[in-house]
């Protein structure tokens, strides 16, 4: 069981990551993105055609560090990973949300939009690499620490929760501290309002992309270290990452990352009661009944 | 010197026009009322100037520019402010935070700025780490001026600030207005409170049915005997 909430905290960290990007799209631009689980898959696919591909071809070593079931190659291509995602998002948010804003589309079209945007970037992923499951490091021996109550955690997962908890901390001090950290929360606020005061609200909406898209890649990266690559792995992930997100009330960064947690311990520690195929039910369970019992979330007013 | 002239503006949200060539005008360091019944088109004009309406017809001047049909990003940036009536404020924000944005296209050191509108706002001061959407309607619409004011404005046009407010807090609201106005702002203001607006107005303007009904100074406006009867009540 403490093992289960463990395993739990790391996928739930995982969950927080791209829910919190999904939560703040939606907080700024007011659709919910059915592509955002796409996004995940499009950032592990991406750090794995950087670290089979391209580097290997430049002749990087690709040693592990320690016990980690990585090395450079990761290290190089994590933040490359995260940029090409990130434009990926803008580059769709130019080609089509942009324009159908422009036409004052409502947000059930922007979310369709975003749903062909979400097959689209599977398809590509499923013609370049195939339906398998993949690994960044194929036949490897996953060594674990043994940890008191009969626990255990391996290195990656402790290494997973630090990159989350510096990306969370990173954003939390953009979000505070920085100029257009600031304008952003007040777009999100009131978006007319800040349209008044001046802020080009259009580019507080290519940040938010680009934030979002590159916190998603990295949840998918880390994924992907964590068990292994499948062209639906964010495909699957979308709705822990809608139920987090409203969990942890539609727009909140800070209920995102509880929100995100509370749900991959509780489809973790459900694993000892049900067939683990049962996990993805538990996430679709827990946000019914959060839309019957508080549908404006943990963090939300009434 | 006149500071800014909106002159015979026609202008609607869809095909249906909601002002019919309407014309006002606003001298450096005045205050300018704008009053009328509902639906008379008063916050359409306020939006049309601002930039949040496209007028179909009609100039819109401010200093030596020809602003009609600029974005409100630009306006703002020409030295007019713009207080919406309602959701005027970033609720989950602090004060001070509220204030920062409103100096957002400022980039220069604006902390004199800062200081200057906590002096006209005292309690906005003791309060600066507080989120807005804690406070009351009367502070929030303080906050709301004070954000306007971040940009050193010369124009700030003020859409119905009493509307929804206690009648205690009312004056208080229309005494910072007068404050604001001493520190040589020109005020634009729309209202329903129509005998407060035209105590502290230099010129007055009654719209009705989106046309220019009546235009004289306040005081004159005041003792005018049919505007005592349909706007003032009795």
């Amino acid at each position: 069981m403490v093992e289960l909430t463990i395993y739990g905290i790391v996928l739930g960290s995982i969950i927080s990551l791209g829910s919190i990007g999904l939560t703040l799209v939606y907080g700024i631009i007011r659709f919910a993105n059915f592509s955002h689980g796409d996004f995940l898959t499009a950032g592990a696919y991406v750090a794995l055609f950087l670290v089979t591909g391209i580097m290997a071809w430049i002749g990087i070593p690709d040693t592990n560090f320690g016990s980690l079931s990585f090395g450079w190659r990761m290290v190089i291509a994590f933040p490359i990973s995260m940029a090409v995602v990130a434009g990926v998002a803008i580059l769709l948010d130019q080609i089509l949300y942009r324009r159908l804003r422009a036409k004052k589309s409502g947000a059930v079209i922007l979310a369709m939009s975003s749903l062909g945007a979400a097959f689209i970037i599977r398809m590509i992923i499923l013609i370049l690499w195939g339906a398998d499951s993949l690994f960044y490091k194929p036949g490897l021996m996953r060594p674990a620490i043994e940890l008191p109550l009969g626990a255990k955690i391996r290195p990656d997962q402790i290494l997973i929760l630090c990159v989350v908890l510096f990306l969370v901390a990173a954003l939390h001090i953009f979000l505070k501290s920085t100029k257009m950290g600031k304008a952003m929360r007040a777009t999100a606020d009131n978006k007319e309002l800040a349209l008044v005061t001046g802020i080009d609200t259009e580019r507080i909406i290519i940040w938010t992309w680009g934030i979002g898209g590159a916190l998603a890649a990295a949840a998918g990266i880390l994924y992907g270290i964590d068990v292994q690559l499948h062209p639906y792995m964010g495909w699957n992930f979308l709705i822990p990452l809608f139920a987090a997100t409203i969990l942890g009330s539609i727009g909140n960064m800070y209920g995102a990352l509880i929100g995100g947690l509370i749900i991959g311990v509780a489809q973790q520690v459900s694993t000892a009661f049900l067939m683990p195929t049962y996990k993805l039910p538990v996430a679709f369970i827990i946000m019914i009944l959060i839309l019957f019992i508080r549908p404006q979330g943990i963090f939300g007013k009434e | 010197m006149i500071i800014l002239q909106a002159k015979d503006i026609t202008v609607g949200y869809t095909e249906v026009d909601i002002l019919h060539e309407v014309s006002i005008t606003a001298g450096s360091g005045e205050i300018i009322s704008i009053i009328g019944p509902n639906g008379a088109g008063k916050s359409t004009l306020l939006k049309t100037i601002f930039g949040l309406l496209k007028p179909r017809h009609g100039t819109i001047t401010f200093k030596e520019w020809d602003i009609t049909g600029l974005k409100p990003n630009m306006v703002v940036r020409k030295g007019i402010s713009y207080v919406p009536q309602v959701d005027n404020v970033f609720p989950s924000m602090t004060i001070q935070e509220n204030l920062e944005m409103g100096a957002f296209i400022r980039n220069d050191d604006y902390s004199q700025r800062l200081k200057e509108v906590y002096e006209l706002f005292p309690a906005m001061a003791e309060r600066r780490k507080q989120k807005v959407g804690h406070l009351s309607g009367g502070q929030r619409q303080m906050v709301a001026m004070g954000r306007a004011l971040m940009l050193d404005p010369q124009v700030l046009l003020l859409d119905e600030p009493s509307a929804g407010l206690a009648p205690v807090l009312v004056s208080g609201i229309f005494e910072k207005i007068r404050d604001i106005n001493a520190t040589g702002v020109a005020i634009v203001i729309v209202e329903q409170n129509a005998k407060e607006a035209l105590k502290m107005a230099h010129h007055g303007y009654v719209l009705a049915m989106g046309r220019n009904v009546l235009d004289d100074t306040g005081d004159a406006l005041l003792a005018n005997e049919e505007v005592g009867r349909l706007y003032l009540g009795g």
